[in-house]
């Protein structure tokens, strides 16, 4: 060989390319920075290249942060070389979902309300990736307020699925989750109160988790329902999920409500074992309508995790029809009780009156799209004088016996499996006549926040068309690691099917 | 027992709400809310005389410390976001 040709070789086994770059996990990317094969400069630059090359067509982004995201990867990358920065995690590029407060970048929930709201401070979970090394790219699309589960009700326009543009990518984290897909981040940050970080998971073909009520600080997390808000990991596989959940959770004196036990170091529990995990399968959720193609895979993941040893079987959950009632009620109260707060006075979009009562309901209206004052009008309902105990309280009774059935299911399974929504991705634009038609989709995620209860989405299968289908595992409430392994396992058994053995 | 959603409740939620509604959308929001109502009133069906309404996760304790100031004068911070600010305060319409 010349010495021309060996120099070149050379380069090219020392440095990664971007599109190497961007093939990458968060972890490998990590790994890769600190031996030198790549830097947190290249994996910004290579990010910010792949947003440029396709988000006019995908809309993942509402913000991007380029200047700041390049000075930032500077910083760590000075850190890391001198050793100031060693975790798993510094250096790789994050998208953050845009209900999630970063000082000095505009944060908007997708809302007209807030189209120009620059918060003063940044939320627990954005400091935490920021102290651990990852470099904010940017702020991701959603549903405005988070109330929705196609991502079509941002004031901005709806995102589209990575696999299709004319589907929707889930909701309301949309952004986040086909971000991820398009490698225009190595991970991303969602949030979960009815399934909205794991069903975007589900139609993008990523993985996404909603932690345990408690486990992460929901300090600077804009509220939707708070008895049931969670941010959570949305990555390309379950050791990162692992990985970005252990910089996450922690307790936070900020919020009373983030009571995380001290056991989290999940990277621990991604073993492929299975052997004796008893596995529940709800009957009602396989009876329900759902597309055969779902139900094949679904059932196709049972038996691929039978195969590894975990007993699975189907029992009788109860109560499954109560679920998606009781969810809507408690969620739209907690929700117009929160959305209160914007009335043009401190913060957020104020309309020019005269009077105050005008100034609070004109700024209001002007500022809030349709399907959040749909959801503020029932929630206002349902906690007003004469229908509290009627609506309200009586939801928060069945809640309490949902809780009772699942405390009931736990003790004699480890996990319940089920799909994480009846279809795949629907077509953009679809719009039923009755707004319950689509909230009927939500019942295989909302029992995890109404209980509290961990809960991931991990690619199980593809439907004809190529639009990806989402197996859930469910846990007991802060049990996130038998929820991880038995998920790390079933990924690994997709990897021998897709790749042959290795 | 299904609530009757009239144009008399539209009108007390909408002021509870404090969102205003146009014609056309008092028709809309009228029929949204009876189908979310007739949807929610399922709930009905289900015997809970003896349960108790579910009670927060955490163990219901508030959680306190003194009151001290511990992140300094946030007044410029706090007014960076306002529609309307002058003096160090936000400013309204007049109310008296």
């Amino acid at each position: 060989m010349t010495k021309r040709k060996i120099e070149s070789e050379i380069v090219t086994l020392s440095k990664l390319g971007t599109e190497a770059i961007r093939n990458l996990s968060a972890l490998e990317l990590g790994r890769a920075i600190r031996e030198g094969r790549t830097t947190a400069i290249d994996a910004t630059d290579a990010v910010l290249e792949q947003i440029r090359a396709v988000d006019a067509d995908y809309r993942c982004f509402i913000t991007v942060a380029a200047e700041q995201a390049r000075s930032r990867a500077q910083e760590v990358q000075a850190q890391i070389e001198r050793g100031a920065l060693a975790g798993p995690l510094a250096g790789v590029p994050v998208a953050l979902k845009d209900n999630i407060c970063t000082r000095g970048i505009r944060t908007t929930c997708a809302s007209k309300m807030l189209a120009d709201f620059v918060p003063a401070y940044s939320a627990e979970a954005a400091k935490r990736l920021e102290a651990a090394g990852a470099i904010l790219i940017g702020k991701t699309n959603m549903d405005e307020f988070a109330f929705g589960s196609t991502t079509e009700t941002s004031y901005f326009g709806a995102t589209c699925n990575p696999y299709s543009p004319k589907h929707c990518p889930g909701g309301s984290s949309g952004g986040s989750a086909a971000a991820v897909a398009l490698q225009e981040c190595f991970f991303a940050l969602g949030s979960d109160t009815g399934g909205s970080v794991r069903q975007p998971a589900s139609h993008c073909g990523v993985v996404g988790m909603k932690p345990s009520y408690g486990m992460v600080s929901r300090y600077g997390l804009v509220a939707y329902a708070s008895s049931m808000d969670q941010i959570g990991p949305m990555t390309k596989n379950v050791e990162d999920c692992a990985a970005v959940l252990e910089i996450l959770c922690g307790r936070d004196a900020k919020d009373a409500t983030c009571v995380c036990p001290t056991d989290t170091d999940f990277r621990t529990a991604l073993i492929r074992d299975v052997r004796g995990m008893r596995i529940g399968v709800p009957r009602e959720y396989l009876e329900a309508a759902i597309d055969d193609e779902v139900r094949d895979a679904i059932l196709q993941a049972a038996s691929q995790l039978e195969q590894e040893g975990a007993v699975v079987e189907p029992f009788t959950l109860g109560l499954t029809e109560y679920a998606v009632p009781t969810y809507y009620t408690i969620a739209s109260a907690e929700a117009g009780s929160n959305l209160e707060r914007f009335d043009g006075i401190r913060y957020g979009h104020r309309a020019q009156e005269e009077s105050l009562q005008k100034l609070y309901t004109v700024s209001r209206s002007e500022g809030f799209g349709t399907e959040v004052r749909r959801r503020i009008l029932l929630g206002t309902f349902v906690l007003s004088a004469g229908y509290y105990d009627a609506y309200y309280l009586k939801a928060q009774k069945v809640r309490n016996r949902l809780v009772q059935t699942f405390d009931k299911a736990f003790a004699a399974y480890d996990l319940i499996l089920s799909p994480v929504a009846p279809t795949a991705a629907p077509v953009l634009g679809r719009s039923p006549e009755n707004p319950v038609e689509r909230y009927l989709e939500d019942v295989y995620t909302i029992c995890a926040n109404l209980c509290g209860l961990p809960a991931i989405s991990v690619p199980c299968g593809e439907t004809k068309q190529g639009l990806p289908i989402g197996l859930q595992l469910m846990g007991s409430r802060f049990r996130e690691k038998t929820v991880l392994q038995a998920a790390f396992t079933y990924e690994q058994t997709r990897k021998e099917k897709l790749y042959g053995s290795k | 027992m299904t609530t009757q959603i009239n144009d008399e409740m539209m009108e007390a939620i909408s002021a509870l709400a404090k969102l205003e509604l146009t014609d056309r959308e008092k028709v809309q929001a009228k029929k949204d809310m009876r189908q979310m109502l007739t949807f929610v009133e399922c709930l009905n069906r289900l015997d809970t005389a003896n349960t108790e309404p579910a009670v927060p996760f955490c163990a219901a304790v508030n959680a306190l410390r003194e009151d001290e100031v511990r992140n300094g004068d946030g007044r410029q911070q706090t007014l960076q976001n306002a529609p309307d600010a002058a003096e160090g305060m936000f400013v309204v319409p007049k109310t008296v």
